[in-house]
């Protein structure tokens, strides 16, 4: 990928696959490193299914749909020296508390960090193609935070959807608004 | 700063306008949005054609949505279009730049954009 905000999108649309109502997309950042968190209440996998998510090769038919999206973003934090995680509690096992958390750490004065990108495109992206979704994000870059959570947002708006474009271009100024207070 | 208030102003001002759109629109523009087209630039593809739509006055004809992979990875970014009583039309290779002409083109004038499409690639 060209920027890690592009595995966001990519990794977050697995959550929306595995039925998620809330995902929390976190960001923490400081001087030396970024960690990407995607955290959602999908169906979760099993032990199995976590253990194949991330080889590339491994291809029988239930895994089929994983593909290369995880491979990938593990592969590119490791590259940097980073760190990546992949947990998972699977709906038949846990019935009330399932779903997935994956993170990535990622050395950003590695020569082989890949920049972060747009962010917030790929959050428009989501909410927009998945408007019944709930979003929460959060970017702590060195104590300052810019946050989005489209509850909020849905309880204002009650039934004029999240992606109707006036929507999707309030978001869009005013998380852009929130990246010029901090950067 | 940007305020919930304003929010609130474009609900009251959508309130009548989503009643209106429900369902009604007769073209369906998909986007394939798997790690293969996000990879090969899937997003401003699909943000561009949000934007086009908005801009020509199409919203309450066009509905842009997302898929998975299509299954055509090495032609990504890939964007159908669907029209009751048409023929699905696939671009193939897709960029922003090429998105704004097939707007234009196809979701408004309703003229295909051939050399854009799949059928030109793999002549």
């Amino acid at each position: 990928m060209k920027e890690l905000s592009l595995n966001i999108l990519d990794i977050t649309e697995n959550s929306v696959k595995a039925g998620a109502t809330l995902i929390e997309i976190l960001l923490d950042e400081d001087e030396r490193t970024l960690t990407i968190t995607v955290k959602d209440n999908g169906c979760g996998m099993t032990e199995e299914t976590v253990k194949a998510a991330t080889d590339p090769f491994y291809t029988t038919r239930t895994t089929r749909k994983v593909g290369m999206g995880i491979p990938l973003f593990k592969m590119e934090a490791e590259q940097t020296g980073g760190s990546f995680s992949l947990v998972s509690k699977c709906k038949e096992e846990h019935p009330v508390d399932h779903g997935t958390v994956i993170s990535a750490t990622f050395r950003k004065d590695h020569i082989d960090c890949i920049p972060l990108g747009d962010v917030v495109s790929s959050l428009l992206t989501l909410i927009q193609g998945h408007p019944d979704t709930d979003f929460r994000f959060c970017h702590d870059k060195n104590g300052q935070t810019v946050s989005l959570d489209t509850g909020e947002l849905r309880q204002t708006l009650s039934d004029v959807p999240l992606n109707c474009y006036e929507v999707i271009q309030w978001i869009k100024e005013y998380l852009s608004e929130q990246y010029s207070l901090i950067s | 700063m940007k305020s919930l208030a304003e929010l609130q102003a474009i609900k009251e001002k959508m309130k009548n306008k989503v009643v209106l759109r429900e369902g009604g629109e007769e073209i369906r523009v998909v986007v394939g949005m798997a790690t293969c087209g996000i990879a090969a630039g899937a997003r401003p593809v699909l943000n561009e054609l949000v934007e086009q739509v908005e801009k020509l006055g199409l919203s309450g004809k066009v509905m842009v949505s997302q898929t998975g992979c299509i299954g055509i990875c090495q032609y990504e970014p890939v964007v159908e279009v669907f029209e009751a009583g048409k023929d699905k039309v696939t671009y193939v290779k897709m960029t922003a730049e090429k998105a704004v002409r097939v707007a234009e083109e196809h979701l408004k004038d309703g003229k295909v954009v051939s050399e854009y499409t799949i059928a030109n690639y793999q002549a």
